[in-house]
Protein backbone atom coordinates (compact mmCIF):
# COMPACT_ATOMS: atom_id res chain seq x y z
CA UNK A 1 0.00 0.00 0.00
CA UNK A 2 0.91 3.59 -0.75
CA UNK A 3 1.33 5.56 2.52
CA UNK A 4 1.47 8.73 0.39
CA UNK A 5 -0.11 11.51 2.12
CA UNK A 6 -2.06 14.30 0.11
CA UNK A 7 -3.46 17.27 0.71
CA UNK A 8 -7.40 18.03 -0.32
CA UNK A 9 -8.24 21.44 -0.17
CA UNK A 10 -11.75 22.11 0.73
CA UNK A 11 -13.29 25.02 -0.54
CA UNK A 12 -16.79 24.28 0.33
CA UNK A 13 -18.45 24.59 -3.11
CA UNK A 14 -17.81 21.01 -3.33
CA UNK A 15 -19.24 17.32 -1.79
CA UNK A 16 -15.77 16.01 -1.76
CA UNK A 17 -16.14 13.18 0.21
CA UNK A 18 -15.94 10.70 -2.54
CA UNK A 19 -12.80 11.48 -3.71
CA UNK A 20 -11.30 11.11 -0.62
CA UNK A 21 -12.97 8.09 0.12
CA UNK A 22 -11.03 6.95 -3.25
CA UNK A 23 -7.82 8.33 -2.36
CA UNK A 24 -7.77 6.41 1.35
CA UNK A 25 -9.22 3.45 -0.61
CA UNK A 26 -5.65 3.48 -2.74
CA UNK A 27 -3.71 3.92 0.57
CA UNK A 28 -3.15 7.43 1.28
CA UNK A 29 -3.41 9.72 3.60
CA UNK A 30 -5.96 12.34 3.13
CA UNK A 31 -5.70 15.96 5.00
CA UNK A 32 -8.64 18.17 4.22
CA UNK A 33 -7.87 21.56 4.78
CA UNK A 34 -9.34 25.19 3.68
CA UNK A 35 -6.50 26.77 5.68
CA UNK A 36 -3.84 28.70 3.36
CA UNK A 37 -0.83 27.52 5.05
CA UNK A 38 -1.68 24.40 5.21
CA UNK A 39 -1.87 24.39 1.44
CA UNK A 40 1.18 26.45 1.01
CA UNK A 41 3.37 24.13 3.10
CA UNK A 42 1.22 20.45 1.40
CA UNK A 43 3.93 17.86 -0.35
CA UNK A 44 0.87 16.96 -2.97
CA UNK A 45 -2.33 18.90 -3.46
CA UNK A 46 -5.72 17.71 -4.69
CA UNK A 47 -8.52 20.57 -5.85
CA UNK A 48 -11.40 18.30 -6.12
CA UNK A 49 -14.91 19.86 -7.92
CA UNK A 50 -18.15 19.74 -7.98
CA UNK A 51 -20.15 22.74 -8.70
CA UNK A 52 -20.03 26.11 -10.36
CA UNK A 53 -17.09 27.55 -11.36
CA UNK A 54 -18.13 30.78 -10.15
CA UNK A 55 -19.31 29.69 -6.64
CA UNK A 56 -15.90 27.47 -6.58
CA UNK A 57 -13.30 30.95 -7.81
CA UNK A 58 -15.26 32.82 -4.78
CA UNK A 59 -14.56 29.76 -2.28
CA UNK A 60 -11.16 29.68 -2.90
CA UNK A 61 -11.03 33.96 -2.62
CA UNK A 62 -12.73 33.48 0.20
CA UNK A 63 -10.64 31.39 2.09
CA UNK A 64 -7.02 33.01 0.47
CA UNK A 65 -6.35 30.30 -1.02
CA UNK A 66 -5.32 31.35 -4.79
CA UNK A 67 -2.04 32.66 -3.62
CA UNK A 68 -1.26 29.85 -1.53
CA UNK A 69 -2.37 27.53 -4.13
CA UNK A 70 0.02 29.46 -6.57
CA UNK A 71 2.82 29.40 -4.04
CA UNK A 72 2.71 25.46 -3.17
CA UNK A 73 3.02 25.09 -7.51
CA UNK A 74 6.01 27.34 -7.64
CA UNK A 75 7.36 25.20 -4.83
CA UNK A 76 7.00 22.63 -7.61
CA UNK A 77 4.21 20.22 -5.74
CA UNK A 78 2.17 18.00 -7.83
CA UNK A 79 -1.19 19.50 -8.35
CA UNK A 80 -4.20 17.66 -8.99
CA UNK A 81 -7.56 19.23 -10.15
CA UNK A 82 -10.99 16.97 -10.30
CA UNK A 83 -13.52 18.26 -12.60
CA UNK A 84 -14.73 21.89 -11.48
CA UNK A 85 -11.14 21.60 -9.65
CA UNK A 86 -9.60 20.95 -13.39
CA UNK A 87 -11.54 23.70 -14.72
CA UNK A 88 -10.47 26.44 -12.23
CA UNK A 89 -7.16 25.97 -13.14
CA UNK A 90 -7.61 27.59 -16.49
CA UNK A 91 -7.55 31.52 -17.23
CA UNK A 92 -11.36 32.29 -17.19
CA UNK A 93 -14.90 30.21 -17.31
CA UNK A 94 -18.02 31.62 -18.80
CA UNK A 95 -20.71 29.62 -16.56
CA UNK A 96 -23.45 31.72 -15.40
CA UNK A 97 -21.26 35.28 -16.29
CA UNK A 98 -17.65 35.44 -16.92
CA UNK A 99 -15.19 34.12 -14.01
CA UNK A 100 -11.34 34.73 -13.56
CA UNK A 101 -10.31 31.14 -12.64
CA UNK A 102 -6.63 30.67 -11.13
CA UNK A 103 -4.92 31.32 -14.55
CA UNK A 104 -2.40 28.43 -14.42
CA UNK A 105 -2.47 27.11 -17.38
CA UNK A 106 -3.77 29.35 -20.11
CA UNK A 107 -6.97 29.39 -21.75
CA UNK A 108 -10.66 29.02 -21.06
CA UNK A 109 -13.85 26.79 -19.73
CA UNK A 110 -16.89 26.87 -22.06
CA UNK A 111 -20.15 25.25 -22.29
CA UNK A 112 -20.39 22.32 -25.10
CA UNK A 113 -22.39 23.86 -27.89
CA UNK A 114 -26.28 23.38 -27.64
CA UNK A 115 -27.59 21.02 -30.13
CA UNK A 116 -28.47 21.62 -33.67
CA UNK A 117 -26.00 24.99 -33.24
CA UNK A 118 -24.09 23.66 -36.15
CA UNK A 119 -24.07 21.32 -38.94
CA UNK A 120 -20.72 19.97 -38.17
CA UNK A 121 -21.78 19.05 -34.41
CA UNK A 122 -24.25 16.05 -34.05
CA UNK A 123 -27.19 16.40 -31.24
CA UNK A 124 -25.39 15.62 -27.94
CA UNK A 125 -27.26 15.58 -24.83
CA UNK A 126 -26.14 18.52 -22.49
CA UNK A 127 -24.82 17.64 -19.28
CA UNK A 128 -22.20 15.38 -20.97
CA UNK A 129 -23.03 12.42 -18.67
CA UNK A 130 -21.76 8.77 -18.84
CA UNK A 131 -18.87 6.56 -19.55
CA UNK A 132 -16.10 7.82 -22.75
CA UNK A 133 -12.68 7.33 -23.58
CA UNK A 134 -9.59 8.43 -23.14
CA UNK A 135 -7.33 8.90 -26.04
CA UNK A 136 -3.66 9.95 -24.83
CA UNK A 137 -1.74 12.29 -26.37
CA UNK A 138 1.52 11.00 -25.20
CA UNK A 139 3.00 8.91 -22.46
CA UNK A 140 3.29 10.08 -19.36
CA UNK A 141 4.00 8.26 -15.79
CA UNK A 142 -0.28 9.76 -14.55
CA UNK A 143 -0.63 7.17 -17.60
CA UNK A 144 1.04 4.38 -16.90
CA UNK A 145 -1.71 0.87 -17.07
CA UNK A 146 -4.15 3.13 -19.06
CA UNK A 147 -4.65 2.21 -22.37
CA UNK A 148 -6.02 3.82 -25.28
CA UNK A 149 -10.13 3.34 -25.12
CA UNK A 150 -10.36 3.02 -21.86
CA UNK A 151 -13.71 4.86 -20.22
CA UNK A 152 -13.58 7.01 -17.16
CA UNK A 153 -17.19 8.76 -15.98
CA UNK A 154 -17.84 12.03 -16.73
CA UNK A 155 -20.33 14.66 -15.51
CA UNK A 156 -20.16 17.98 -16.93
CA UNK A 157 -21.40 20.87 -19.12
CA UNK A 158 -18.37 22.75 -20.08
CA UNK A 159 -15.46 21.83 -21.45
CA UNK A 160 -11.16 23.04 -20.45
CA UNK A 161 -9.99 24.92 -24.01
CA UNK A 162 -6.37 25.22 -23.67
CA UNK A 163 -4.49 27.65 -25.88
CA UNK A 164 -1.88 25.51 -26.05
CA UNK A 165 -2.89 22.21 -27.61
CA UNK A 166 0.84 20.12 -25.88
CA UNK A 167 -0.77 20.68 -22.52
CA UNK A 168 -3.70 18.46 -23.09
CA UNK A 169 -2.71 14.70 -22.34
CA UNK A 170 -5.44 12.80 -22.66
CA UNK A 171 -8.55 13.70 -24.94
CA UNK A 172 -12.12 12.33 -25.36
CA UNK A 173 -14.76 12.70 -28.19
CA UNK A 174 -17.95 14.06 -27.71
CA UNK A 175 -18.84 15.47 -31.05
CA UNK A 176 -15.67 16.65 -31.02
CA UNK A 177 -12.24 16.34 -29.26
CA UNK A 178 -11.92 17.62 -26.18
CA UNK A 179 -9.42 18.21 -23.18
CA UNK A 180 -10.36 15.15 -21.08
CA UNK A 181 -6.63 15.40 -19.03
CA UNK A 182 -4.24 18.24 -18.99
CA UNK A 183 -0.76 18.12 -17.57
CA UNK A 184 1.97 21.02 -17.66
CA UNK A 185 4.72 20.67 -15.49
CA UNK A 186 3.72 19.25 -11.84
CA UNK A 187 0.20 20.53 -12.69
CA UNK A 188 -2.67 17.91 -13.75
CA UNK A 189 -6.64 17.92 -14.58
CA UNK A 190 -8.61 15.30 -15.08
CA UNK A 191 -12.16 16.67 -16.41
CA UNK A 192 -14.19 12.85 -15.66
CA UNK A 193 -14.11 11.56 -11.81
CA UNK A 194 -11.38 9.02 -11.14
CA UNK A 195 -13.71 8.58 -7.99
CA UNK A 196 -17.03 7.19 -9.81
CA UNK A 197 -14.48 5.68 -12.67
CA UNK A 198 -13.64 2.67 -11.22
CA UNK A 199 -10.29 0.81 -11.53
CA UNK A 200 -8.88 2.95 -13.97
CA UNK A 201 -10.08 6.16 -11.99
CA UNK A 202 -8.37 4.74 -8.96
CA UNK A 203 -5.17 3.47 -11.24
CA UNK A 204 -5.02 7.28 -12.29
CA UNK A 205 -4.63 8.79 -8.45
CA UNK A 206 -2.55 6.07 -7.82
CA UNK A 207 -0.25 7.54 -10.55
CA UNK A 208 -0.68 10.68 -9.21
CA UNK A 209 0.38 9.22 -6.03
CA UNK A 210 3.41 8.67 -7.47
CA UNK A 211 4.40 11.49 -9.74
CA UNK B 1 -17.74 7.58 -27.68
CA UNK B 2 -20.05 8.06 -25.07
CA UNK B 3 -20.82 4.58 -24.18
CA UNK B 4 -24.65 3.09 -22.97
CA UNK B 5 -24.90 2.20 -19.76
CA UNK B 6 -25.96 -1.26 -18.14
CA UNK B 7 -27.98 -0.49 -14.61
CA UNK B 8 -28.55 -3.31 -12.55
CA UNK B 9 -31.63 -1.93 -9.91
CA UNK B 10 -31.67 -3.34 -5.94
CA UNK B 11 -34.73 -3.12 -3.54
CA UNK B 12 -33.62 -1.77 0.02
CA UNK B 13 -35.40 -2.14 3.12
CA UNK B 14 -34.46 -0.67 6.55
CA UNK B 15 -30.58 -0.01 4.57
CA UNK B 16 -30.54 -3.84 4.05
CA UNK B 17 -30.75 -5.54 -0.08
CA UNK B 18 -34.22 -7.75 -0.05
CA UNK B 19 -34.06 -8.05 -3.60
CA UNK B 20 -30.52 -8.31 -5.32
CA UNK B 21 -27.81 -10.76 -6.55
CA UNK B 22 -28.63 -14.27 -5.24
CA UNK B 23 -25.13 -15.83 -4.80
CA UNK B 24 -24.25 -18.12 -2.50
CA UNK B 25 -20.62 -17.01 -2.11
CA UNK B 26 -22.37 -14.31 -0.67
CA UNK B 27 -21.27 -13.87 3.17
CA UNK B 28 -24.10 -11.49 3.51
CA UNK B 29 -26.68 -11.06 0.48
CA UNK B 30 -28.08 -8.25 2.51
CA UNK B 31 -25.60 -5.94 2.54
CA UNK B 32 -25.59 -3.19 -0.14
CA UNK B 33 -21.98 -3.15 0.22
CA UNK B 34 -21.55 -6.29 -1.12
CA UNK B 35 -23.85 -6.46 -3.50
CA UNK B 36 -22.36 -3.10 -5.02
CA UNK B 37 -18.65 -4.78 -4.95
CA UNK B 38 -20.03 -7.95 -7.09
CA UNK B 39 -22.15 -5.30 -9.35
CA UNK B 40 -19.02 -3.47 -10.08
CA UNK B 41 -16.70 -6.25 -10.53
CA UNK B 42 -19.63 -7.63 -13.01
CA UNK B 43 -19.14 -4.37 -15.39
CA UNK B 44 -22.12 -2.80 -14.28
CA UNK B 45 -21.82 0.97 -15.17
CA UNK B 46 -24.07 2.33 -12.42
CA UNK B 47 -26.29 1.37 -9.61
CA UNK B 48 -29.66 1.99 -8.44
CA UNK B 49 -30.87 1.64 -5.01
CA UNK B 50 -34.44 1.80 -4.87
CA UNK B 51 -35.81 2.30 -1.25
CA UNK B 52 -38.79 0.42 -0.12
CA UNK B 53 -39.33 1.55 3.45
CA UNK B 54 -42.22 2.02 4.26
CA UNK B 55 -41.62 4.66 7.19
CA UNK B 56 -40.09 8.02 6.69
CA UNK B 57 -38.32 7.66 9.77
CA UNK B 58 -35.88 5.36 8.55
CA UNK B 59 -34.43 8.09 6.48
CA UNK B 60 -31.12 7.55 8.05
CA UNK B 61 -30.77 3.86 7.07
CA UNK B 62 -30.29 5.09 3.55
CA UNK B 63 -27.79 7.99 4.28
CA UNK B 64 -25.85 5.13 6.16
CA UNK B 65 -26.50 2.91 3.10
CA UNK B 66 -25.31 5.72 0.77
CA UNK B 67 -22.03 6.53 2.98
CA UNK B 68 -21.32 2.87 3.25
CA UNK B 69 -21.26 2.15 -0.48
CA UNK B 70 -19.21 5.17 -1.47
CA UNK B 71 -16.59 4.40 1.04
CA UNK B 72 -15.79 0.58 -1.43
CA UNK B 73 -17.49 1.15 -4.83
CA UNK B 74 -16.25 3.65 -7.67
CA UNK B 75 -18.84 4.23 -9.98
CA UNK B 76 -21.65 6.50 -9.73
CA UNK B 77 -24.96 5.52 -7.95
CA UNK B 78 -28.74 7.10 -7.78
CA UNK B 79 -30.76 6.14 -4.80
CA UNK B 80 -34.26 6.69 -4.70
CA UNK B 81 -37.93 5.66 -2.54
CA UNK B 82 -39.13 7.98 -0.52
CA UNK B 83 -37.43 11.77 -0.91
CA UNK B 84 -39.62 14.32 -0.49
CA UNK B 85 -38.29 17.12 0.47
CA UNK B 86 -34.47 19.09 -0.25
CA UNK B 87 -33.22 18.10 3.07
CA UNK B 88 -33.55 14.53 1.85
CA UNK B 89 -31.68 14.92 -1.23
CA UNK B 90 -29.02 16.55 0.82
CA UNK B 91 -28.60 13.86 3.25
CA UNK B 92 -27.89 11.01 0.21
CA UNK B 93 -26.17 13.43 -2.01
CA UNK B 94 -23.47 14.31 0.89
CA UNK B 95 -23.08 10.83 2.03
CA UNK B 96 -21.30 10.01 -1.57
CA UNK B 97 -24.55 9.60 -3.73
CA UNK B 98 -23.81 10.76 -7.08
CA UNK B 99 -27.75 10.80 -7.76
CA UNK B 100 -30.91 11.08 -6.50
CA UNK B 101 -34.37 9.60 -7.96
CA UNK B 102 -37.41 11.26 -7.50
CA UNK B 103 -41.28 9.52 -8.52
CA UNK B 104 -44.46 10.43 -6.65
CA UNK B 105 -42.98 13.71 -4.64
CA UNK B 106 -42.42 15.06 -7.93
CA UNK B 107 -45.33 14.55 -9.68
CA UNK B 108 -47.00 16.06 -5.89
CA UNK B 109 -44.59 19.18 -6.03
CA UNK B 110 -42.98 19.73 -9.07
CA UNK B 111 -40.77 22.28 -7.60
CA UNK B 112 -38.94 20.01 -5.78
CA UNK B 113 -37.37 19.14 -9.20
CA UNK B 114 -36.37 22.94 -9.54
CA UNK B 115 -35.01 23.19 -6.31
CA UNK B 116 -32.84 20.08 -6.08
CA UNK B 117 -31.12 21.17 -9.32
CA UNK B 118 -30.48 24.32 -8.06
CA UNK B 119 -29.25 22.92 -4.70
CA UNK B 120 -27.25 19.94 -6.54
CA UNK B 121 -27.04 20.58 -10.13
CA UNK B 122 -29.20 18.79 -12.74
CA UNK B 123 -26.98 16.13 -12.97
CA UNK B 124 -28.24 14.72 -9.43
CA UNK B 125 -31.77 14.95 -9.93
CA UNK B 126 -33.71 11.87 -11.52
CA UNK B 127 -37.05 11.67 -12.16
CA UNK B 128 -38.98 8.14 -12.42
CA UNK B 129 -41.71 8.29 -13.98
CA UNK B 130 -43.98 4.67 -13.96
CA UNK B 131 -45.77 4.59 -17.41
CA UNK B 132 -48.77 2.49 -18.28
CA UNK B 133 -50.15 2.17 -21.75
CA UNK B 134 -53.88 3.68 -21.69
CA UNK B 135 -54.86 2.72 -25.35
CA UNK B 136 -54.45 3.86 -28.32
CA UNK B 137 -55.81 7.26 -28.09
CA UNK B 138 -55.90 10.25 -25.58
CA UNK B 139 -57.78 9.13 -23.18
CA UNK B 140 -57.18 12.13 -20.64
CA UNK B 141 -58.62 15.68 -21.39
CA UNK B 142 -56.42 18.89 -21.91
CA UNK B 143 -56.92 19.94 -18.27
CA UNK B 144 -56.38 16.20 -16.78
CA UNK B 145 -52.89 17.10 -18.82
CA UNK B 146 -52.24 20.45 -16.50
CA UNK B 147 -49.39 19.78 -14.79
CA UNK B 148 -49.61 21.73 -10.95
CA UNK B 149 -51.36 24.61 -12.61
CA UNK B 150 -49.50 24.94 -15.42
CA UNK B 151 -51.39 23.67 -18.76
CA UNK B 152 -49.52 21.63 -21.23
CA UNK B 153 -50.53 21.88 -24.34
CA UNK B 154 -52.93 18.37 -25.74
CA UNK B 155 -51.38 17.18 -29.05
CA UNK B 156 -52.90 19.90 -31.87
CA UNK B 157 -55.99 18.81 -32.82
CA UNK B 158 -54.99 19.64 -36.79
CA UNK B 159 -53.24 16.59 -36.24
CA UNK B 160 -55.90 14.26 -37.70
CA UNK B 161 -55.54 10.44 -37.45
CA UNK B 162 -55.40 9.60 -41.03
CA UNK B 163 -56.48 6.14 -40.76
CA UNK B 164 -58.35 4.06 -38.77
CA UNK B 165 -54.90 1.46 -38.40
CA UNK B 166 -52.92 4.73 -37.39
CA UNK B 167 -52.40 4.00 -33.85
CA UNK B 168 -51.53 6.87 -31.31
CA UNK B 169 -49.93 5.10 -28.28
CA UNK B 170 -50.38 7.36 -24.83
CA UNK B 171 -48.77 6.21 -21.30
CA UNK B 172 -50.51 7.66 -17.97
CA UNK B 173 -48.37 8.51 -15.15
CA UNK B 174 -49.24 6.16 -12.12
CA UNK B 175 -47.45 7.15 -8.44
CA UNK B 176 -47.13 5.69 -4.92
CA UNK B 177 -45.21 2.36 -6.33
CA UNK B 178 -48.30 2.27 -9.34
CA UNK B 179 -50.98 2.34 -7.37
CA UNK B 180 -52.82 5.90 -8.44
CA UNK B 181 -53.26 7.13 -11.67
CA UNK B 182 -52.37 10.76 -12.36
CA UNK B 183 -54.10 11.69 -15.61
CA UNK B 184 -50.61 12.96 -16.10
CA UNK B 185 -49.42 12.08 -19.36
CA UNK B 186 -45.91 10.59 -19.82
CA UNK B 187 -44.80 12.34 -22.63
CA UNK B 188 -45.81 15.62 -21.02
CA UNK B 189 -44.59 15.19 -17.97
CA UNK B 190 -40.99 14.06 -18.90
CA UNK B 191 -40.78 17.18 -20.99
CA UNK B 192 -41.87 18.92 -17.87
CA UNK B 193 -39.33 17.09 -15.69
CA UNK B 194 -36.88 18.30 -17.85
CA UNK B 195 -37.72 21.82 -18.13
CA UNK B 196 -37.65 21.83 -14.34
CA UNK B 197 -34.17 20.96 -14.49
CA UNK B 198 -34.34 17.15 -14.51
CA UNK B 199 -31.13 15.53 -15.27
CA UNK B 200 -31.99 12.00 -16.33
CA UNK B 201 -35.33 10.51 -16.93
CA UNK B 202 -36.05 6.90 -15.28
CA UNK B 203 -38.93 5.96 -17.75
CA UNK B 204 -40.25 1.97 -16.29
CA UNK B 205 -43.11 0.82 -18.29
CA UNK B 206 -45.67 -1.02 -15.70
CA UNK B 207 -46.90 -3.06 -18.72
CA UNK B 208 -43.68 -4.38 -19.64
CA UNK B 209 -42.09 -4.11 -16.04
CA UNK B 210 -41.79 -8.08 -15.10
CA UNK B 211 -42.91 -9.98 -18.34
CA UNK B 212 -39.30 -10.21 -19.60
CA UNK B 213 -41.04 -9.86 -23.24
CA UNK B 214 -38.38 -6.64 -24.22
CA UNK B 215 -38.82 -2.54 -22.71
CA UNK B 216 -41.83 -0.96 -24.24
CA UNK B 217 -39.51 0.51 -27.37
CA UNK B 218 -42.68 2.30 -28.39
CA UNK B 219 -43.08 4.50 -24.79
CA UNK B 220 -39.09 4.50 -24.35
CA UNK B 221 -39.20 5.96 -28.11
CA UNK B 222 -41.45 8.69 -27.28
CA UNK B 223 -40.24 10.14 -24.74
CA UNK B 224 -36.33 9.90 -25.83
CA UNK B 225 -37.09 11.35 -28.76
CA UNK B 226 -39.13 14.07 -26.83
CA UNK B 227 -36.67 15.22 -24.10
CA UNK B 228 -32.80 16.24 -24.71
CA UNK B 229 -31.71 14.75 -21.43
CA UNK B 230 -30.58 10.95 -21.05
CA UNK B 231 -33.45 8.41 -20.49
CA UNK B 232 -32.83 5.11 -18.89
CA UNK B 233 -35.19 2.00 -20.24
CA UNK B 234 -37.00 0.07 -17.35
CA UNK B 235 -39.06 -2.91 -17.19
CA UNK B 236 -39.36 -6.33 -19.24
CA UNK B 237 -35.88 -6.85 -20.03
CA UNK B 238 -35.57 -10.93 -20.50
CA UNK B 239 -32.91 -11.27 -23.08
CA UNK B 240 -29.94 -9.73 -24.80
CA UNK B 241 -31.36 -8.77 -27.88
CA UNK B 242 -34.22 -7.10 -25.50
CA UNK B 243 -31.14 -4.05 -24.44
CA UNK B 244 -30.21 -3.72 -27.43
CA UNK B 245 -33.54 -2.67 -29.15
CA UNK B 246 -34.03 -0.55 -25.90
CA UNK B 247 -30.78 1.23 -27.06
CA UNK B 248 -31.12 1.82 -30.70
CA UNK B 249 -35.00 1.29 -31.56
CA UNK B 250 -35.73 2.98 -28.56
CA UNK B 251 -33.59 5.54 -28.22
CA UNK B 252 -32.55 4.97 -24.70
CA UNK B 253 -29.05 5.91 -23.25
CA UNK B 254 -29.06 3.37 -21.08
CA UNK B 255 -31.10 0.20 -20.24
CA UNK B 256 -32.26 -0.81 -16.74
CA UNK B 257 -32.78 -4.49 -15.31
CA UNK B 258 -33.60 -6.17 -11.69
CA UNK B 259 -34.46 -9.47 -11.22
CA UNK B 260 -33.12 -10.52 -14.46
CA UNK B 261 -29.62 -10.44 -13.54
CA UNK B 262 -30.49 -10.87 -9.79
CA UNK B 263 -31.74 -14.21 -10.26
CA UNK B 264 -28.73 -14.55 -13.09
CA UNK B 265 -30.58 -15.52 -16.34
CA UNK B 266 -28.28 -13.36 -18.20
CA UNK B 267 -24.81 -11.54 -16.83
CA UNK B 268 -24.00 -7.78 -17.33
CA UNK B 269 -20.35 -9.78 -19.17
CA UNK B 270 -23.18 -11.27 -21.56
CA UNK B 271 -25.35 -8.37 -22.48
CA UNK B 272 -22.38 -6.07 -23.30
CA UNK B 273 -21.12 -8.63 -25.31
CA UNK B 274 -23.78 -9.17 -27.37
CA UNK B 275 -24.16 -5.13 -27.43
CA UNK B 276 -20.95 -5.03 -28.84
CA UNK B 277 -21.63 -7.64 -31.46
CA UNK B 278 -24.18 -4.91 -32.19
CA UNK B 279 -21.99 -2.47 -32.51
CA UNK B 280 -23.55 -0.52 -29.98
CA UNK B 281 -20.81 1.38 -27.66
CA UNK B 282 -20.22 -0.26 -23.87
CA UNK B 283 -17.65 0.16 -21.36
CA UNK B 284 -16.12 -3.30 -21.86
Amino acid sequence: MNKSAITMIDYGASNIRSAQKAFEYIGAEVVLTEDPEVVRKADRLVLPGVGAFGSGMAGLRQRHLPEAIHEAIQRGVPFLGICVGMQLLFDESDEMGLHQGLGLIHGRVTRFPLHNSSFLIPNLKIPHMGWNQLEPAWEHPLLAGVKRGDYTYFVHSYYCDPAAATAVLAWTDYGFPFAAIVAQDNIYGLQFHPEKSQSIGLRILQNFLQT
Amino acid sequence: MLAKRIIPCLDVKDGRVVKGINFVELRDAGDPVEQAKVYDQAGADELVFLDITATHEARQTVIDLARAVAEQVFIPFTIGGGIRTVDDMRGILRAGADKISINSAAVRQPELISQGAEAFGSQAIVVAIDARRVGNKLAVSSEQLAVSGKRVDAPDSSFIIPHSQFIIPHWEVYVSGGRTATGLDVVAWAVEAERRGAGEILLTSMDADGTQEGYDLELTRAVATAVNIPVIASGGAGTVAHFAQALTVGGADAALAASLFHYKQLTIAEVKAYLVNQGIPVRV
